[in-house]
């Protein structure tokens, strides 16, 4: 289960502050716990997060094992023109997930 | 608490606490549970005379003016999080359970819309009416059992089992589509001896402990307990979202959890017992809104 939610103003004026969150399914296992047979559960955590703004990097994250499960983030930046937002979150075992989102600016 | 508090940053939920294992979970509530042993051992004495052992005398049941949802008393931070779908991690097992809604277990099979179509008008007000009787089994289902025996009996695949992924996500969604009705528990004759069943067990003292349900949750709701909030017990928005579970989880879970912290044996998943007890708890919380999915501590 890997599904992200995504809120973004769709339509904001230009040079307005927009609002970002973000989040996401992802276990974020330490790998520093045991399961009931007494086995180490394997590190399974979202090393880092980035969104860019047409290309441009807004923010980029590096996430640790203290971060709790189903990470959220929340961030501004200033819709400057119509364009994409690019979400992408790397992890563990390969994990990768890219969301993109359209904003339209009047 | 921090670890219900965002970062300055407003950045991600750093929960330290909650990424407990499950034995140190047990541990705490043990603890919890000796301390209710303490605080309760004085107010026993006054309420209830000889001759009660099982059954704790008659508690005042909270009645229906000062009925409060657990969402009432929750820390501005997680009350945020819980009423906002943007970062409710609830939303992840709706929407996740919408796309199993359309899917197909296999191409020959139906999908849930094949015969109820969309569930947003046809499944409104389902989970407001849950657990109800089911005729074939001769007994009351939840809504969990409901879409597994769905699964067997129209869709000819094998059941999810209880608390697994799918089955959440899709009582997260069946759920969610009745969020703000009212609980309206039917007028069933069936289900009379089993509610009555149920409302005995959450009078009856139980575990190592020797507590009813009712002994925290009507008689001393609202107090503290281990420094957490009693509170009232009221199913409002199953299945949850709990941080301290890092996942969503059922009001089973939520139960065999309580009955644990006692050292009762935790009733089996699907048991009839369990579902007889939320019955009972569906009934006494009769009229408030489904919150679905809630988010708890």
């Amino acid at each position: 289960m890997a599904r992200a939610l995504i809120t973004v103003p769709k339509a904001p004026r230009r040079g307005e502050e927009i609002e970002i969150r973000v989040l996401i399914a992802h276990p974020m296992e330490t790998g520093h716990r045991v399961d009931a047979t007494g086995r180490r559960v394997p590190r399974s955590l979202i090393r880092r997060f980035t969104c860019h703004y047409d290309g441009e990097l807004v923010l980029a994250a590096e996430l640790h094992p203290a971060v709790a499960a189903n990470p959220y983030f929340a961030f501004y930046t200033i819709a400057r023109d119509s364009g994409t937002l690019t979400f992408v979150w790397q992890g563990d075992d390969g994990f990768a997930r890219t969301e993109s989102v359209r904003i339209d600016v009047t | 608490m921090s670890r219900r508090t965002r970062g300055a940053c407003r950045g991600t939920r750093a929960l330290p606490t909650g990424r407990r294992g499950d034995a140190v979970a047990i541990v705490a509530s043990v603890i919890a549970g000796c301390a209710a042993a303490l605080v309760f051992s004085g107010a026993r004495a006054d309420t209830s005379g000889p001759g009660t052992a099982a059954v704790s005398a008659a508690a005042p049941e909270v009645s229906a003016g000062v009925r409060r949802s657990g969402l009432e008393d929750l820390q501005p931070a997680t009350r945020a999080m819980q009423l906002d779908d943007g970062q409710n991690p609830g939303m992840l097992w709706v929407i996740e359970g919408e796309s199993a809604w359309a899917r197909r277990p296999d191409p020959a099979a139906p999908s849930c819309a094949d015969c109820h179509d969309d569930a947003r008008r046809t499944m409104r007000g389902v989970a407001a009416r849950y657990p109800a009787f089911d005729a074939g089994l001769a007994r009351p289902v939840d809504l969990g059992q409901r879409i597994d025996l769905c699964r067997t009996r129209h869709q000819g695949t094998a059941p999810f089992g209880p608390e697994t992924a799918p089955r959440l996500q899709l009582e997260a969604f069946v759920a969610h589509q009745s969020r703000g009705l009212p609980i309206a528990p039917p007028d069933d004759a069936r289900l009379a001896e089993f509610r009555a069943r149920g409302a005995l067990q959450y009078r009856t003292r139980m575990g190592q402990l020797d507590l009813a349900c009712a002994d925290c949750h009507d008689r001393n709701a609202g107090r503290r307990l281990g420094g957490s909030l009693i509170p009232q017990g009221h199913p409002t928005g199953y299945p949850i979202y709990r941080l301290e579970w890092q996942a969503a989880g059922s009001l089973q879970r939520r139960l065999r959890g309580c009955l644990t912290g006692v050292r009762a044996q935790p009733h089996a998943y699907d048991a009839v017992e369990a579902v007889e007890l939320q019955l009972h708890l569906m009934r006494r919380a009769a009229g408030m809104p489904i919150e679905t999915p809630a988010v708890r501590p």
